[in-house]
């Protein structure tokens, strides 16, 4: 599909179309190359991010989440590549860089901050070194300047500067995750994606670092991506969600429309698979049934397999995206 | 640190003198009253190792403190959820319970009798009727093996089937109370041909093809997916009401105690905290520490904006553990005297107790 026919797509259904969004991803598709054929992992995926406000993306693993966000930064493992569609950062299309392109943009305009700290740190290597290396590479100064700047990001996310010699394993779970955190910050992007950033850690430290990334935001105009299988975590920290399901947005629009006004059987039935501590006990419910396989996707509603509501007529339909409220969206046809 | 030095470990001290308990008082021995255990100051220390030359010129030897004097009962039938934050000693308890550590000291009574007293005959026994999940799925099973022989297994080391009629007769039975229905599918087939909350379903027919009375699951789920996640809760509420299997539910999580567990204990630094019946301790948390954790648990709602209380720091050394109070240097209500004295537990009402200063004087 060529640029021209992917923007005229998103333009008919309808989907935000403005340009004062720092990052628009218009019908993105995103496909790996397996022995018998293409996973449709990300499979004509819009959102739009305003500057300076936070966006959740999420859905259960295989979904297609982390794909599409490593797909905005072009780090897709060598079987994949980007089919089609259009990732517009401040105006620009990087899905048309050259990998040279990109090594420009990366962490001086988008950074990630990776699941697993421990697995994403360099461990034979001083923290403080890892953190001055896109500095000097980016910025082009000396590495004795580049490590008083890691010294400054350590004490920005709550790390005592003498630290920066350490090397990752002298360092505690929550700890190596704010090194990550002043990693992702080293060359002021305008952009963070956490990639699942507190997954794996204890729910008290869990919470230090979502206060730490709602204060940096804050204080640093951040634009933040938040890509989370924790529906609880998105609630709590970004203005717009995002649900994906089997490679598609299934519902989108700001956590308030999502949570409180769920119109998409997957997204209803999602939310009350997390316990609500503040309301009565009942037990978590599950959803029956697997995703389906990416491979050769069902025709209709990819979700209709383990939809409560579903009708023999959603095989035969084509979902498309409905508005149902100023800004919000859901893949139902039922829902409009 | 304080002056200390813990008892030898009590099974090998008591065993040598006598009034060792066999294996016919464990088969006659019956739940007295409503608890299956009880647990009485469990004291687990791991020694610290030292360089040689420490070791020649130190004085006394250091210890971590992984279970530093915990007492509490678990109820025959119930689920009783075990909550803290990593390095709490939540995991070494539940070990310990199963004979997997050694305790230094206090006593753990199964049935009313104290398992450091029994004879390894009675260990083997004991080990049967009390069983394990781990966390992992991914690497608690053998990948070589068929699900067949995974779950056939502890019958076969523990003699306790005649023939192979019998062995399978017993393994598709445990295969089917794990929900993997129709079990007869699951037989031959290997782990890496299993998604992730199979497997831990294969883990859990592992531990309940022996009928345990009592089963330690080791944050079960934290490796799940939401919706498998959920799956394999709603099982063990299953297997306790069909089968009355009693749980040690081992997590950092309090949201997925608070939706199975009867009863709540709260961990910290080798002690509990708070313990009690799940919706008061939830609802009425006496405990900074339990009120803390609680206001921090992320909940799917938006709207719900609220006051949090977000614990500055982690989890300290437990081969240093602060005086007094060893929660005083994180805690947001501490007082002076929390740095002297040691808190005791308070009946707050009924089951429900905390072990705060705050606390004394005022019940």
């Amino acid at each position: 599909m060529s640029k021209g026919e992917s923007a005229a797509a998103a333009a008919a259904k309808g989907q935000a179309i403005e340009h004062d969004g720092i990052l628009d991803v218009r019908d993105l598709k995103a496909y790996f190359k397996l022995g018998d054929g293409d996973v449709k992992a990300v499979d004509g995926v819009s959102f739009m991010l305003e500057q300076g406000k936070s966006l959740g993306l999420a859905g259960e693993s295989g979904c297609g989440k982390t794909t599409a966000a490593l797909a905005v930064l072009k780090l897709l493992p060598e079987n994949g590549r980007i089919v089609g569609g259009e990732i517009l950062f401040d105006g620009k299309n990087l899905a048309k860089r050259t990998e040279y392109g990109m090594s420009k943009v990366r962490w001086k305009d988008i950074s990630i901050i990776f699941q697993g700290a421990m697995n994403a740190l360099n461990p034979v290597q001083q923290v403080g070194k890892q953190i001055a290396e896109p500095i000097v590479l980016h910025e082009g100064i000396s590495e004795a300047k580049a490590m008083l700047r890691a010294r400054e990001l350590f004490d920005l996310v709550g790390i005592n500067p003498k630290r920066v010699t350490e090397y990752p394993h002298e360092m505690s779970g929550g700890m190596r995750q704010r090194a990550m955190i002043a990693m992702a910050l080293a060359c002021n992007p305008k952009l963070v994606i956490g990639d699942e950033p507190t997954t794996a850690l204890d729910v008290m430290v869990q919470a230090q670092i979502l206060e730490l990334i709602e204060r940096l935001r804050h204080e640093l105009d951040l634009s933040f991506i938040l890509i989370s299988h924790d529906l609880s975590v998105m609630a709590e920290t970004c203005d717009k969600g995002v649900i994906m399901y089997a490679g598609k947005v299934v519902e989108a629009g700001t956590t308030a429309q999502i949570f409180n006004n769920a119109k998409h059987p997957y997204t209803k039935q999602l939310i009350k698979a997390f316990p609500n501590i503040h309301e009565t006990r009942e037990m978590v419910s599950s959803i029956a049934g697997d995703p389906p396989n990416l491979l050769n996707p069902p025709p209709g509603c990819r979700f209709y397999p383990r939809c409560s509501e579903g009708e023999p007529a959603c095989t035969q339909i084509e979902q498309e995206m409905v508005e149902l409220d100023p800004g919000h969206f859901a893949r139902c046809w039922k829902a409009a | 640190m304080d002056e200390f030095t813990p008892a030898a470990p009590v099974a090998d001290h008591d065993r040598s003198k006598g009034g060792a308990i066999g294996r016919k008082e464990l088969r006659n021995a019956s739940v007295s009253g409503a608890d299956l255990y009880d647990i009485r100051g469990l004291e687990v220390f791991f020694p610290v190792r030292q360089s040689f030359f420490k070791s020649m010129v130190a004085t006394e030897k250091h210890w971590v403190r992984a279970v530093d004097g915990v007492s509490f009962t678990i109820g025959a039938g119930e689920i009783l959820a075990l909550v803290g934050e990593s390095g709490c000693g939540k995991t070494t308890t539940g070990r310990t319970l199963l004979g997997l550590e050694k305790q230094t000291g206090g006593q753990i009574l199964y049935k009313g009798l104290e398992v450091g007293k029994f004879t390894p005959g009675a260990i083997r026994d004991y080990r049967r009727n009390c069983q394990i999940i781990f966390q992992d799925p991914y690497n608690a099973i053998n990948p070589k093996h068929t699900i067949f022989d995974i779950v056939a297994e502890p019958l076969v080391v523990n003699h306790l089937v005649a023939n192979e009629r019998e062995k399978e007769e017993r393994v598709v039975r445990a295969l089917e109370e794990a929900g993997l229905r129709p079990a007869r599918d699951y037989l031959y087939r290997y782990p890496h041909e299993l998604s992730g909350g199979q497997r831990q379903r294969v883990c859990i027919a592992g531990a309940i093809v022996l009928e345990p009375d009592m089963i330690v699951a080791d944050e079960p789920v934290a490796s799940l997916d939401v919706s498998i996640r959920n799956d394999i809760l709603k099982l063990m509420v299953q297997h306790k009401n069909e089968l009355g299997v009693t749980y040690l539910f081992i997590t950092h999580d309090l949201s997925l105690a608070w939706v199975i567990s009867d009863r709540i204990a709260v961990m910290y630094l080798g002690k509990i905290v708070e313990i009690g019946e799940t919706e008061e301790v939830v609802a009425n948390p006496r405990h900074p520490y339990t009120k803390a954790l609680i206001s921090v648990i992320p909940v799917p709602d938006p709207t719900a904006r609220r006051e949090r209380t977000i614990l500055t720091g982690e989890t300290p050394n437990p081969a240093a553990i602060p005086t007094g109070c060893r929660f005083h240097p994180r805690c947001p209500e501490v007082m002076d005297i929390c740095s002297r004295e040691t808190p005791t537990d308070v009946q707050i009402s009924g089951t429900h107790y905390a072990a705060c200063l705050r606390l004394n004087g005022q019940h």
